[in-house]
């Protein structure tokens, strides 16, 4: 496989055109009082990569610890796009110390540029963006769903 | 000029040698920053190495030699660009130099630099107009200028073919306006505006214009007295030169009266506890030490410019600027921002690849050793006026030969089959 190819893997292609998860999303306050009313705590995060404006906003449902739904919309390349994809498979139904942890294995790979393989046994399809992690200019564009989640996940939290 | 003189030329750039992802680099970004030729960087490395000294500041001999040199720069940038040596005032680059003009006048506005300021002042009811083509740094400096005097920000819009929209300009530039701030070259479409168009726009009410050069200075024969501009900005490394200095034109007459934007050493005549007296111009706008070595670096590269002709840099890159588009048209799937075949240009082309983002083209590009600029290249209003977030532009300068673009060509035709997109899809 060429660097390229392991940077752009067919999962990777697939995903960033089918959007799992993406969604026109509905206005946050409502959601978030529709949430509170059948216990389910609701935030979103909008991150923004300057560099090539890569845009992801995220909105997380958490229910007794549990991460029950996923939706994003966004704009940007297809590493970007193709990760909120896989995220909301990924991480949908983890407990939340779940998906930290998952999101923790997957930083530190993405940042080891190169040195650390994916654990597929962790990461699920999520390993795919092991090719990523040797283009640092790339993995802020893998990163940016994921700090959305985690930024989400905080203030879900917080209310 | 033939490839085989840009073979040549070629040679006196080091850093186009090398290999790229295991492909000769092939650059095509220059648009953003240039490459230096040797001498530049001898130049800059020959002060340093004998002549390193504080100008303006010592009376020994490698601070004459050293302000000797400074000033000998401004001479020749001068006169490169048609301007009086005394109209040159060395900035950090373009951005900075149009933030000097704006914070003058918004200290003029504050009454600072007394009655002969008052020309700059400005407030409510008072307009400044921009293009909606502008790079970033010719518009936010002045849209944070209308917040600090409560003078309002207008823009003259942009058509659909990414040209201006000149008979709103002649709406758009009316009594109120007091300034007329725009681009020559568009670092996007690659147009070039109509000066003495929109100069005469200006004049009619007595508006004073400010002219972004960044593009144009480094690819074309430009004089600032023959476009009859009030202000101009260009930066030194996109004309060979360094990074960390560029250039406000002034006219004479107009910078005698304009209030300093930086103060401190290098600027005063007489200080007291309460208050000092300014120098002249350009020194009044030179606060602090200054940038010695690149000014030195850019007269040569400005020497380097000079004996290649700036009108054969010109028909160089007006020939692959056209071979750009040519070929561009004929690959699927493919829209250029702008202006087609046929039409004056720059020797650059900005592209949106349905279906594939502008970064993922970037990518592919660069796995082959191409260099591009991807992204909104610092004019979002203009990616969204013409219906895209971002862009893909490759950008030529005198050392770029027809057989790289010819080679952008065939690897961007290859962009759409790699990420699995039929040509011809849209998103
Ligand atoms: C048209 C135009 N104006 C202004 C600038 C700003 O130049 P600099 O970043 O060197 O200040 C650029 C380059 O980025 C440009 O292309």
């Amino acid at each position: 496989m060429s660097d390229l190819q392991s940077l752009y893997q067919t999962i990777i292609l697939e995903h960033s055109k089918e959007r799992h998860g993406a969604a026109t999303l509905t206005p946050l306050a409502e959601a978030v009082s529709r949430g509170a009313a059948t216990g389910l705590s609701v935030a979103e995060s909008h991150q923004i990569n300057t560099t090539c404006g890569d845009e992801v906003t995220l909105r997380v449902s958490i229910a007794a610890g549990t991460v029950t739904d996923l939706v994003w919309s966004g704009e940007g390349c297809s590493i970007s796009q193709a990760s909120a994809s896989i995220l909301t498979d990924t991480l949908r139904g983890l407990s939340t110390d779940e998906a930290r942890a998952l999101l923790d294995n997957f930083r530190e790979m993405l940042r080891s540029r190169g040195k650390i393989e994916p654990d597929e046994e962790i990461l699920g399809d999520a390993a795919a963006f092991g090719g990523v992690s040797r283009y640092p200019a790339r993995v802020k564009c893998a990163m940016l769903p994921w700090v959305a989640f985690e930024a989400a996940l905080i203030e879900t939290e917080s209310r | 000029m033939t490839n085989i003189d840009v073979e040549r030329i070629r040679n006196d750039f080091p850093v186009l040698h090398q290999t790229v992802n295991g492909h000769p680099l092939t650059y095509l970004d220059s648009g953003a920053t240039s490459q230096n030729p040797i001498s530049v960087l001898e130049a800059e490395q020959e002060y340093y190495e004998q002549r390193n000294a504080a100008v303006h500041r010592g009376a020994h001999t490698l601070a004459v030699e050293a302000t000797e040199a400074f000033e000998a720069a401004r001479e020749k940038v001068a006169a490169f660009v048609g301007a009086e040596t005394d109209e040159i005032v060395w900035t950090s680059n373009a951005t900075e130099a149009i933030n000097l003009l704006a914070y003058s006048f918004s200290n003029a506005s504050l009454g600072l630099g007394g009655p002969p300021a008052r020309r700059f002042s400005l407030g409510s009811g008072d307009e400044i107009v921009v293009t909606e083509m502008e790079h970033h740094a010719n518009l936010i400096p002045w849209q944070q200028l209308a917040l600090r005097t409560g003078a309002t920000l207008r823009f003259i819009p942009v058509l659909d073919d990414g040209s201006l929209d000149l008979l709103a300009a002649a709406d758009v530039v009316g009594q109120h306006t007091r300034l007329l701030a725009f681009t020559h070259g568009s670092n996007v479409t690659g147009i070039i505006n109509p000066v003495a168009e929109l100069v005469a726009l200006a004049r009619k009410v007595g508006a004073l214009v400010v002219l972004d050069a960044c593009q144009t200075v480094p690819h074309l024969p430009v004089d600032v007295q023959a476009l009859d501009v009030d202000f101009a900005v260009f930066s030194g490394h996109k004309m060979l030169g360094p990074t960390g200095i560029g250039v406000l034109f002034g006219k004479a007459e107009l910078l005698a009266d304009m209030p300093p934007f930086l103060t401190g050493g290098s600027m005063i005549t007489t200080v007291n506890m309460q208050a000092a007296e300014f120098l002249a111009p350009p020194q009044r706008f030179e606060a602090g030490t200054q940038r010695i070595s690149q000014a030195i670096a850019l007269a040569a590269a400005v020497d380097y410019l000079s004996e290649t002709g700036m009108d054969r840099v010109a028909a160089w890159e007006a020939q692959l600027g056209q071979r750009l588009v040519a070929g561009l048209a004929e690959i699927g799937g493919v829209r250029l921002l702008g202006p087609g075949v046929g039409v004056e240009r720059l020797g650059l082309a900005a592209v949106d690849v349905a279906g594939v983002h502008a970064h993922d083209v970037g990518q592919f590009l660069d796995d082959a050793g191409i260099a591009v600029r991807v992204g909104h290249h610092c004019a979002q209003p203009l990616h969204r006026r013409l219906g895209v977030t971002a862009s893909t532009r490759a950008s030529t300068y005198l050392y770029n030969t027809t057989d790289e673009v010819d080679l952008f060509l065939a690897t961007l035709a290859e962009v759409a089959p790699f990420f699995g997109v039929s040509a011809g899809a849209t998103r």
